[in-house]
Formats: structure tokens, sequence, C-alpha cells
């Protein structure tokens, strides 16, 4: 019996072996993570990059933490706080450029490589909803996101932004308020 | 109780992304024979990456590259006839992270068929740094694929086969190996021979280039510099390239 069996597989592998313990990493938390970036960014392409450089991140960064700071990390408010200090970051670099017009630049959030079909099946159901969501401001976006789209409990979003949980809820509700609202203008 | 449409819409929005993403971020790994051994390889969806022998391969990968490594199924297409051959011509390499200079370096080096060597300031000269000769033995030094990137083939030009990744001895093993007549080229050096010229032709090579190896004996002609093979009447071969200035 070692001190860290009581841990959750993911913990355990990244104990074991950082490489094969990121596989497991990868595969228990990719769609939360990629879903998330999708809906924060409201493209497939963005997504793709966001994802890719989260888990980087979280690679090199496992790579120099201690056997205690691993046995102690919670891996999903860890990994979506990495997504966001990404997203955040690409923001702020996009906002400095002028804005894009949202007329020309319809949200793109299929993957190229779906089917036609599949594609315009969730396109009919997601996709107004979708464009909606890129519509709300960051803060509000981003706590509906992880609430609802991923499905994160409010204790880990307050972690997650580093805001208490009251600002949370907030940020939810008043989200969900202008998406009724502005789905019902359409 | 009904479902509030809006939030069974927002948890349709989950997604889950492609399989190719994991490519992206992590590489794969395998062990394969080659000419000095068993090698471990790293490639990734750019191509090969890190080319490692003995011990300690995944720590000097995480090390210099930082990116997970995942075991591989099998070895990326072309590995193995490159390895078995020395012709690597066609097999991509993931060379992102180094600098314009050692990639120009590396591809230089890339250009130097099997069984011919060329000296540390050809590659200077080839990547329009002549001086840099030191910095040239620096990047080959620090080449992540040694014999993808047949860094073996540049040696000193006086004679001695000079440092390598894998040790000087495992230099002399390959080169000897692919057909260079290492004895040869170091007869030569030691008179101070350099290049070779042939009176049929009026050309001027690098002693291992195979337009040189043809020459007969009573043709040949040795020279120490460039300079004075040219003020003898001959111009440089255009396969070896001793010079730069010497259109393809």
């Amino acid at each position: 019996m070692s001190e860290f069996d009581c841990l959750d597989p993911v913990r355990k592998a990244l104990l074991d072996d950082l490489d094969e313990g990121f596989a497991e990493l990868y595969g228990a938390y990719r769609g939360l993570v990629f879903s998330a970036a999708l809906r924060l960014s409201g493209r497939w392409a963005d997504a793709e990059d966001l994802t890719a450089e989260a888990f980087l991140r979280a690679y090199r960064a496992l790579a120099g933490y201690e056997r205690r700071r691993i046995a102690e990390l919670q891996p999903r408010a860890w990994l979506m706080t990495i997504l966001m200090n990404i997203w955040r970051n690409c923001a702020r670099a996009k906002s400095r450029k002028p804005p894009p017009d949202l007329r020309e630049e319809p949200v793109d959030d299929v993957d190229p490589g779906e089917d036609v079909e599949d594609a315009a099946v969730r396109r009919e159901t997601g996709q107004e909803l979708a464009e909606l969501l890129s519509l709300l401001p960051e803060e509000q976006r981003a706590a509906v996101v992880l609430r609802h789209v991923v499905d994160l409990p409010v204790s880990e979003i307050a972690t997650v932004l580093k805001i208490p949980q009251g600002t949370v809820k907030s940020h939810v509700s008043r989200g969900l308020k202008r998406l009724r609202t502005l789905g019902g203008a359409r | 109780m009904t479902q509030d449409p809006l939030l069974t819409g927002l948890a349709a929005l989950a997604a889950e992304p492609p399989e190719a993403l994991l490519d992206r971020i992590a590489a794969r790994w395998v062990r394969v024979p080659a000419p000095i051994g068993e090698l471990a390889v790293a490639f990734t969806d750019h191509g090969v990456a890190y080319v490692h022998a003995g011990e300690g391969f995944a720590e000097a990968y995480r090390k210099r590259f930082g990116r997970p490594l995942l075991p591989a199924a099998r070895p990326p297409a072309g590995l193995l006839p490159a390895l078995r051959t020395g012709r690597t011509a066609g097999l991509p390499l993931d060379l992102r992270g180094m600098s314009d200079f050692q990639r120009d370096v590396l591809e230089a080096a890339r250009t130097i068929p099997r069984g011919e060597v060329r000296p540390y300031s050809w590659i200077a000269a080839r990547v329009g740094r002549p001086r840099a000769v030191r910095a040239v033995g620096t990047a080959l030094g620090r080449n992540p694929v040694p014999l993808l990137v047949p860094c073996h083939r540049v040696t000193r030009s006086d004679g001695a086969v000079g440092d390598y990744v894998f040790g000087a001895a495992a230099k002399e093993r390959l080169l000897l190996a692919e057909g260079v007549d290492l004895d040869r080229v170091r007869a030569l050096a030691d008179e101070r021979v350099f290049y070779l010229a042939s009176d049929t032709t009026g050309v001027v090579c690098f002693p291992t280039c195979h337009n040189a190896r043809r020459i007969t004996p009573v043709h040949r002609h040795g020279f120490r510099s460039l300079a004075q093979a040219r003020a003898a009447g001959y111009r440089p071969c255009r396969t070896c390239r001793p010079a730069q200035d010497v259109a393809v």
C-alpha cells in the first residue's frame, strides 16, 4: 500500500509515469477542455489551438511539480484554469486588433472532418445558440459555458475564474437572461 | 418537471475534439534497429523530431522538447528504409524550435550523399556564414536527428573525422560502413591535398565526391586550395560544389 493509493486513476497514473499519466489526463478531460474552448472561442480551429496549448502547458507544468503537488492536484479545475488563462490572453491580443465584422465572420463551430449530414443536424439545433453565446460579455459567457455546457459546480467555477461563488451565480443568471432575450428577439 | 430548453440546448453544445488533436500535442516513440545499434526515435505529426542512442531517452526528450511522449504502434513511414540505406531525403523531419541558423546547417548537411564527406567550412559557406565554422560544429553537435540528418558526413579538413553526437568511434564506423575510404582521405590530408582535379574533365572536386573517385591516377591532380585549382584552370564540380558561387 502506498500513501497515494486512495487517489483517482488520473493522479495515480501521473505519479507512476508522467507520460502515461498524461494520456490518462487527456483521455479523461479532453472533451471538457475542448467543449469549453469551442464555446468560449466560437471557432473550431481556435478550439483545437486552445485545447492543444492548454494540454501542452499542463504537461510542462506537471514535469516541474513535486509528487506531493501532483497528489494534491484537482485536475479538472486546474486544467480549466490553464485554459481560461490562455483564452483570456488570446482574447486580449485579439482585442488590440480591429474587431472582426460579425456579419462577415459567422461562428464557425463545425469540425471540418465531420459528416455533412451530422453537421447539418447539429447546426440546426446548436448553431443558433452557439452564435448567441458569442454575443455575451466575456465574464458571463465564461460563467455560462463552465456551468451549463461543461457542467462544472459553482464552487469549482469560482476557483477557476478566481471570483466569489455569489459572483459566479450572478454572471450565470445574467448570462442566461440575456440569452433568453437575444433568443426571443430573433 | 419539464426541462428548460435553454439549459438542454447549452448542455448539447459539448463536443469531442477530433482524434488527430492528440498528435498535435504528444509525440510518439519507437525503438528501431540502426547501423550503430538500437535507437529510440520520437516523431510528431510534422515528422521525426529526435533520435537517441542508449539510456535516458525519455528524460532527454522531455528536457529538450517538453512534449508528452507516447508509445507508437509502428515506426513512421520511410524511417526504416532511411536508416538502412542512409538515403534520407524524402523523410519528413520536425525541426521546429530550432534557430534559422541551426535549421540551415542541418538542411545543408542533409544534402551530403552517402559515401561522401564535406568539411565543416563547406557547411558554413553553404549557409552564407563562411566564418562561422565553430558555430556550425556546435549546431551539428546539437543535431536532434543524427543519421537522418547525416552530420557524421561532416568531417575535419585535417583528415580526422571529428566529434559526433554518438562519439567519434561511431562516426568512423558509420563512414566506413557507408564506403568512405577514410585511410585515403587521411593520407591525402597528410600531403595537404584537400581537392582532386581531373585533367580530362577540367573539374576539381572534394576527394570523396563520386566524380573524384573515378579519376584515374595519371589524370589526377591534388590541390591544397580551391584558389590554386582555379589558377591551374580547373572549374569547381557542380555535384559536390566545393565552391558556393557555382550555379548547380
